[in-house]
């Protein structure tokens, strides 16, 4: 009942219902608005309402405000539920509590301090922001970027998956009452974070990741502690196993819970693992290859399902194709340059600084002015462990773009909550958001 | 000139070598309609930029009327893994435009965050309201006549101007 009624099913339909005359076109607009799974109320009606809807049906009926400060909701997510006793009628996520205008801030900063901005949005996975930002800036460049940058960037983006899925499954298991194994994910991200503070300076927010190719080589020994990072994890995922997956506990609390099917999540615009999890194997790395993802030998994992179980079964099996990418590109990094040599990009050596006046001039230009970028708009998408994430620009021929805008996966990705939270209970609820996934630092921006 | 679903097709150069419409604002429903029933199965992304203040060449295509708004629709089909953008002039005196949601429910929450931050009015849009901003609130922050404020500084010398 939930959101059949609200999704168009077939295509057909909907491209008929869209352009035919207007009587049709009215039914068919009501057919799919009014069994909602979305509580469509402002504040001010729900104020008004007073937590306690007057309907003489249903004397259980309550409107109930779960945050936006609850620990399940990963940061400031707040829901405003319709209830009936414990089950979940209608919902409605309420955001902004984080919006600190970062679009706008973009506009004021050039291109290369760019990375700075964007990298806080998605704060778990900030590297794919920044390469999501970088290609879109390229693509108006026209510029090739090294192969070794690129190689790197593969490497960093996908420790940064593993990082990632390993906050998902450390959230995961705090939200549904495991807390050992909040302790267990805390733990291995931290090593990987160690990492990326050793390559990049900082555990979070790089700016690593740059117009052009990245900002340092990779540190003399990499290899020793990629592989080092490999075999700490690997083992330890199947110590998950077998603390979560196959335990009876963690089954019931998932499998079932928070179904949706892959015309839903289309219809919805869901990315990610909430999409592969419905069934739909896309992968942007595989279906539209960047970076090198065409070279190297990675799985798509898929559920059959759609539930909270296969969500959490895709993100612990992402993990482990991750490594195995991680893996790949051990053997396969080039030698060569990690930025591209490009004077209009590329700020001078260091070491050239002391030696060249022009040198000292072009690295004072490149940080206070920045490098123009010609006019035109692009679009740059790459999979973050969310979904799709995609940046456009529009360049107006001067050093600073005129308009960033981020399509931020867990911006769209919420709008699937109503819809999985109809009818089950709240507790259950606890489970699909964090199956959701949702990063607040994007969502608002 | 080259059209598709009846649109203006953009010229590859100012897009960087991606597949852009150019619909009016009376074809939008109809050409979307049309691009969803050729494949284009998924609504990825929707959003506004506004011209004010543009000092380039907007490379726009013989026949499309510039103004101040455009209203930008990315597209996705999964079948073909092809990609295509719908760019639609929205002008300032009208800020209006016929809201996608019955084609693709997802467009909810992007719609409206182009209402709350750029004042485009989605027409028939289930619940236009603002979505990232508090309720309340006056203008919208992404317009580019709308200032990036700044927050008063508490010196004595300092004029507090916001």
């Amino acid at each position: 009942m939930s959101i059949t009624d609200t999704a168009p099913s077939d295509s057909a339909d909907a491209g008929a219902g869209a352009a035919s005359t207007g009587g049709d076109r009215a039914s068919e607009r009501v057919r799919r608005r009014e069994p909602s799974a979305v509580l469509r109320m402002s504040e001010a009606e729900a104020a008004a309402i007073g937590g306690d809807p007057d309907d003489p049906t249903d004397d259980e009926l309550v409107l109930l405000n779960m945050g936006p400060s609850h620990p399940s909701t990963h940061g400031v997510l707040r829901l405003m539920l319709e209830l009936s006793g414990e089950t979940v009628l209608r919902s409605k996520p309420v955001i902004g509590y984080l919006h600190t205008g970062m679009e706008k801030t973009g506009e004021q900063l050039t291109y290369l301090q760019g990375g700075t901005n964007v990298t806080r949005m998605d704060y778990a996975s900030p590297l794919f922001n920044e390469l999501a930002f970088c290609l879109a800036t390229e693509r108006l460049l026209g510029i090739d970027v090294p192969e070794r940058a690129t190689w790197i960037r593969m490497l960093m983006c996908e420790l940064n998956r593993v990082s990632s899925h390993l906050l998902f499954m450390a959230t995961n298991g705090m939200d549904l009452g495991a807390v050992s194994m909040m302790i267990y994910g805390w733990r291995e991200r931290e090593e990987v974070l160690r990492f990326f503070e050793k390559v990049t300076g900082l555990r979070m927010n790089h700016n690593y990741i740059r117009p052009g190719g990245v900002a340092a080589d990779l540190p003399a020994d990499w290899r020793t502690d990629v592989t080092g990072l490999i075999e700490l994890i690997e083992p330890r995922l199947d110590e998950y196993d077998t603390l979560l997956t196959g335990q009876p506990i963690w089954r019931e609390r998932l499998q079932g819970v928070g179904v949706i099917n892959a015309a839903e999540a289309i219809a919805l615009g869901a990315t990610g693992p909430i999409l592969r999890g419905a069934g739909m194997a896309w992968d942007l790395r595989r279906d539209e290859p960047y970076l090198f993802y065409d070279q190297v030998d990675f799985d798509v994992i898929v559920g059959t399902h759609g539930d909270c179980y296969d969500r959490y079964a895709i993100r612990l099996n992402e993990i482990r194709e991750s490594l195995r990418i991680a893996a790949q590109i051990i053997e396969a990094m080039p030698a060569g340059d990690y930025r591209v040599q490009d004077k209009k990009v590329t700020p001078p050596p260091r070491s050239r600084i002391d030696a060249s006046m022009e040198a000292l001039i072009h690295h004072f230009k490149i940080f206070t002015e920045g490098f123009k970028v010609p006019p035109g708009e692009a679009y740059a998408s790459v999979e973050s462990p969310r979904g799709e994430l995609g940046v456009y620009l529009v360049s107006d021929g001067t050093s600073v773009p005129y308009r960033v805008h981020v399509r931020a996966p867990s911006f769209v990705n919420l709008q699937t909550l109503p819809h999985l939270m109809q009818g089950g209970l709240i507790a259950d609820g606890v489970a699909i958001i964090s199956s959701v996934d949702p990063i607040m630092g994007e969502v608002d921006r | 000139m080259t059209e598709r679903y009846g649109a203006i097709a953009g010229d590859d150069q100012p897009s960087a070598g991606q597949a852009v419409l150019h619909p009016s604002r009376s074809q939008w429903c109809d050409v979307a309609a049309a691009a969803r029933a050729d494949g284009f199965d998924q609504l990825i992304d929707l959003t506004a930029v506004d011209y004010l203040t543009y000092g380039a060449d907007r490379g726009l295509p013989e026949g499309v009327e510039p103004e101040r708004f455009e209203v930008i629709a990315s597209l996705l089909s999964h079948e073909r893994r092809e990609r295509l953008r719908m760019r639609v002039q929205v002008p300032v005196g009208d800020p209006s435009l016929p809201t996608l949601f019955d084609l693709w429910p997802g467009s909810e929450s992007l719609e409206r965050e182009v209402y709350d931050m750029f004042g485009i009015a989605f027409e028939d849009h289930p619940d236009l309201s603002r979505i990232l901003m508090p309720e309340d609130w006056s203008g919208h922050p992404l317009r580019k006549d709308y200032d990036a404020g700044q927050i008063p500084v508490q010196f004595k010398a300092a004029s507090n101007v916001r």
